[in-house]
């Protein structure tokens, strides 16, 4: 019963989504005042039966109904309780039941921060947002019903990826998802703002702390999917360039470009047009996205069944979204596209010049992304694009970003003098340029590793970066007068970036592995850890079997950590699995994992296995850049002026 | 951001004109299949070896046997999940086809089922394999007109395997004319493998 529930509230959400999508628009266009305020209660109902849906789906997952589809072919009555539940979004009906659930979550919560925003405004958003929705549950009714009953039902269900089994995937597809469907905020908004032809400071103030919360959600989606990469996935990798780490991977850099742009367009009403054209770019990156994971169109590693329907109703609905938007830009954005002068060197400039190269990266990462598609439709091969090529375009395109990001703080509005910022930012750069030269030539001469001219060039940018916003907020926090806090916000997600390049500079540069061949009292050495195989054991977990090797590490003849890495074998599926072992710390971890067994020692004749060990320094600023960043965002997400925002931006 | 003259007007166009081309290439995409794989084997003679079958005295299989008919191989195990996926559709197909299948069991003994500490002989692996895929195939009904069993998978990197499950069909000079990575699927057996193999049949 409950599921069939499930179902006919889908459906009811449809046609009340349609509603909220036609209705209001209809009645801004008309002039119908009871058509726009029909917005805010057919979102809330809208909410209302989307939710009841995603609990009816929830409730099957917890009671084990293996009668219906879904459940049973990625839950198992002996997986934990709260594995159960994220067994919701593990597969391709209910992640996209997940993500019509956040969007009917960010339009009800757009529907009641909006209370001081004009009737026709929030009318029109709301109305945007309830045609996405529409769409959206369209293809989960017509393509991907997640209460489809199984009948006869089956005895046990196939169980969840093993893979997925880990917190971290317990939480990192609602995060991504919270900031994919947040875009549509933003687009929304950009899309209202086309239709009534006033893309003014009102408009970008009330885009700006939207696109900065969903920006935050996916910087943090991002983060903890590639730290579930690193701990799960057992080689030891944090990023793979995989079509779908790409597909999250460009709204976010458009989303980055957009909070900078919406700032200028705020401040000065510069470059509206590209700004909302960044808006209406990380919405459609976000549905890009969606249709290059769920069409089947690119192998990836995160491989959903596909199903070429669906890729034919996802790419029809993107062509329909993002083509009558990018129409509807193309025939107002000339008429309220001038905007306030701009010197050559301003902080406009430089913002307009990072976004215009985050653009380029994301155009990099889209080509490498389809050029095997591209490649394959032109009928010339198959081929596959690998990190070498992402590594090649990324890095001279992302550098002079993360160098314009000193600058572009420290000038100001309109007109900048050059000399003044050179003679400013000197010593800045001196001391970067001696941290940069410094630490690698002092870290060769103590034998940790050779000094590569990339190490310099990541540690000169993040020393730029901290050096320069500690100047600045320093030069800030003397003069008089009230900080807002989305200047402090602003100098933590900076700051978190110059960490995350710290991290990736630290282990690219630096990190070692060990291939070898161990038994039982036999050791690896690795930089100044030994580490020794003192047992193997097997383990029982509540659904798998598993050998674990115990590792004692010792440095300077003290022990210093235990690695217990495993090799697991889940019962549903028999599928080996290895389960790393990480000792984590601020300056490096130490990761071991176990392969297959081996042949015999060959004296001894003792049995010995395949293990993986590595040392990366300095890789838990990865995250802990990530998270810092995330931190910025929220900072000044929650600065003072966006919620009185409305009652100062009320037309005149 | 000046919008003077014509240009100023078209520039705003370039972003749709972008979209569009990128919307006709990801249509056509969609007509494809990357799991299909060219593989350098196809055209190439099928690689030879001489492995033991699930038949419980020696039995041994080579490919040589298979010549002058066309023939399927295809890679499975009991531990590969997609295999359940695309078996029924192989015990079905060869109800109705009279195309032979061969079966090549793909390291169906892998190290997690040796105890900690001892290896298996040889000999106890085949038997841990014979006795679990012979239960597989009396539960999921039996395709193959014999399954050969490569334990170590050393036919399969002769074979190039990416994954398992893969399928190859085999003409009658026992040249390799196709191969496919992962499951079938009803649309690649009647679009691909059945147009093929009723071609090959001909000559």
């Amino acid at each position: 019963m409950i599921p069939e529930l499930g179902h006919f509230a889908l459906i009811l959400a449809f046609w009340i989504a349609l509603a909220q999508g036609v209705l209001p628009l209809l009645g801004v266009a008309t002039g119908h005042l009871g058509w726009q305020s029909m917005a805010k209660p057919a979102t809330a109902l809208h909410f209302g039966l989307v939710l009841l849906a995603f609990l009816a789906l929830l409730w099957s997952f917890a009671v084990n109904d293996f009668s219906v589809l879904y459940v049973s072919q990625h839950s198992n009555s002996l997986l934990p309780t709260g594995y159960r539940m994220a067994a919701v979004w593990g597969g391709h009906e209910g992640s996209l039941l997940l993500w019509a659930f956040l969007l009917a979550l960010w339009s009800i919560a757009v529907a009641v921060f909006s209370r001081t925003l004009p009737l026709a405004m929030s009318a029109r958003v709301l109305g945007v947002l309830g045609l996405i929705s529409t769409g959206f549950l369209a293809f989960i009714l017509t393509t991907s019903n997640p209460f489809d009953r199984l009948l006869p039902a089956a005895v046990d269900g196939r169980d969840l990826n093993p893979l997925l089994q880990d917190v971290g995937l317990i939480i990192h597809p609602p995060m991504l998802y919270m900031g994919y469907v947040g875009f549509s905020v933003a687009f929304a908004f950009a899309i209202a703002a086309l239709l009534s032809g006033r893309l003014d400071a009102a408009w970008a103030r009330w885009s700006r702390p939207w696109t900065l919360v969903a920006w935050v959600f996916m910087t943090f989606g991002i983060g903890l999917g590639s730290w579930w990469a690193y701990s799960e996935l057992g080689w030891g990798g944090w990023w793979f360039w995989d079509p779908v780490e790409n597909a999250s991977l460009m709204p976010w850099l458009f989303g980055t470009a957009l909070i900078h742009a919406l700032m200028a367009t705020e401040k000065r009403g510069g470059f509206k047009a590209w700004t909302v054209l960044l808006a209406i770019g990380a919405f459609s990156l976000s549905l890009l996205g969606t249709f290059l994971v769920r069409s089947g169109v690119l192998t990836s590693v995160h491989a959903f069944a596909s199903d070429p329907r669906r890729g034919v109703f996802v790419l029809i609905f993107l062509a329909v979204v993002v083509g009558s938007s990018l129409t509807l830009f193309a025939w107002r954005a000339p008429k309220v596209s001038v905007g306030g002068r701009m010197g050559l060197i301003s902080r406009e400039s430089f913002l307009l010049a990072n976004s215009v190269l985050l653009v380029v990266a994301t155009g990099a990462v889209l080509l490498g992304t389809i050029y095997p598609l591209i490649i394959d439709a032109l009928n010339m091969g198959k081929l596959s694009v690998g990190a070498p090529y992402f590594n090649a375009v990324f890095v001279p395109l992302l550098a002079p970003v993360l160098f314009l990001m000193v600058p572009g703080v420290a000038a100001s509005w309109k007109e900048a003098q050059i000399n003044s910022l050179v003679l400013r930012l000197r010593w800045v750069a001196l001391g970067s340029l001696l941290l940069a030269c410094g630490v690698p030539a002092i870290l060769q001469q103590i034998g940790q590793g050779e000094w590569l001219w990339r190490t310099s060039l990541g540690l000169f940018l993040s020393a730029w970066i901290v050096l320069g916003s500690a100047k600045h907020a320093l030069g800030r926090l003397r003069q008089s007068g009230r900080i807002p806090l989305s200047y402090w916000g602003m100098h933590t997600a900076h700051l978190g970036m110059a960490v995350l390049v710290v991290g990736i500079t630290m282990v690219k540069g630096y990190e070692l592995e060990r291939d070898v061949r161990i038994g039982i009292g036999e050791t690896v050495t690795l930089r100044d850890f030994t580490l020794e195989l003192k047992r193997m054991e097997n383990v029982d977990g509540p659904n798998y079997k598993a050998l674990r090797a115990m590792l004692q590490v010792k440095k300077d003849q003290r022990i210093v950590a235990e690695l217990t890495p495993e090799k697991r074998r889940y019962f549903s599926t028999a599928m080996p699995m290895t389960e790393a072992a990480i000792d984590s710390g601020w300056m490096r971890d130490l990761y071991a994992s176990l392969g297959d067994s081996v042949e015999p020692h060959p004296q001894t004749g003792a049995p010995r296995w395949n293990l993986h060990v590595y040392d990366k320094p300095f890789i838990s600023w990865l995250w802990a850049g990530a998270l810092l960043m995330v931190l910025g965002g929220l900072i000044a997400a929650l600065d003072k002026r966006y919620r009185h925002s409305a009652t100062r931006a009320a037309p005149t | 951001m000046s919008n003077d003259g014509k240009f100023g007007m078209k520039k705003f166009l370039i972003p749709l004109a972008f979209f569009l081309s990128l919307v006709i290439f990801l249509a056509l995409g969609l007509q494809r299949d990357p799991k299909e794989i060219p593989s350098p084997l196809v055209g190439q003679a099928a690689p030879a070896f001489k492995l033991f079958t699930l038949a419980p005295n020696d039995q041994t299989f080579e490919p040589q046997e298979m010549l002058g008919q066309v023939w399927m191989l295809n890679v499975w195990a009991t531990w590969c999940v997609a295999c359940r996926e695309e078996h029924p559709l192989l015990v079905e197909f060869s109800k109705q086809h009279s195309l032979p299948i061969v079966g090549l069991s793909y390291k169906e003994v892998q190290a997690q089922d040796e105890p900690p500490g001892a290896k298996m002989s040889p000999e106890e692996k085949r038997l841990l394999a014979r006795q679990r895929s012979e239960k597989w195939l009396r539960t999921r009904g039996n395709p193959y007109v014999l399954t050969a069993l490569d334990l170590d998978g050393r036919v399969g990197i002769d074979y190039g395997v990416y994954g398992v499950p893969e399928t190859y069909v085999i003409d009658k000079q026992g040249v390799i004319r196709y191969k496919l990575v992962g499951a079938i699927t009803p649309e690649i057996l009647s679009k691909k493998i059945l147009p093929l193999v009723t071609d090959l049949q001909k000559t």
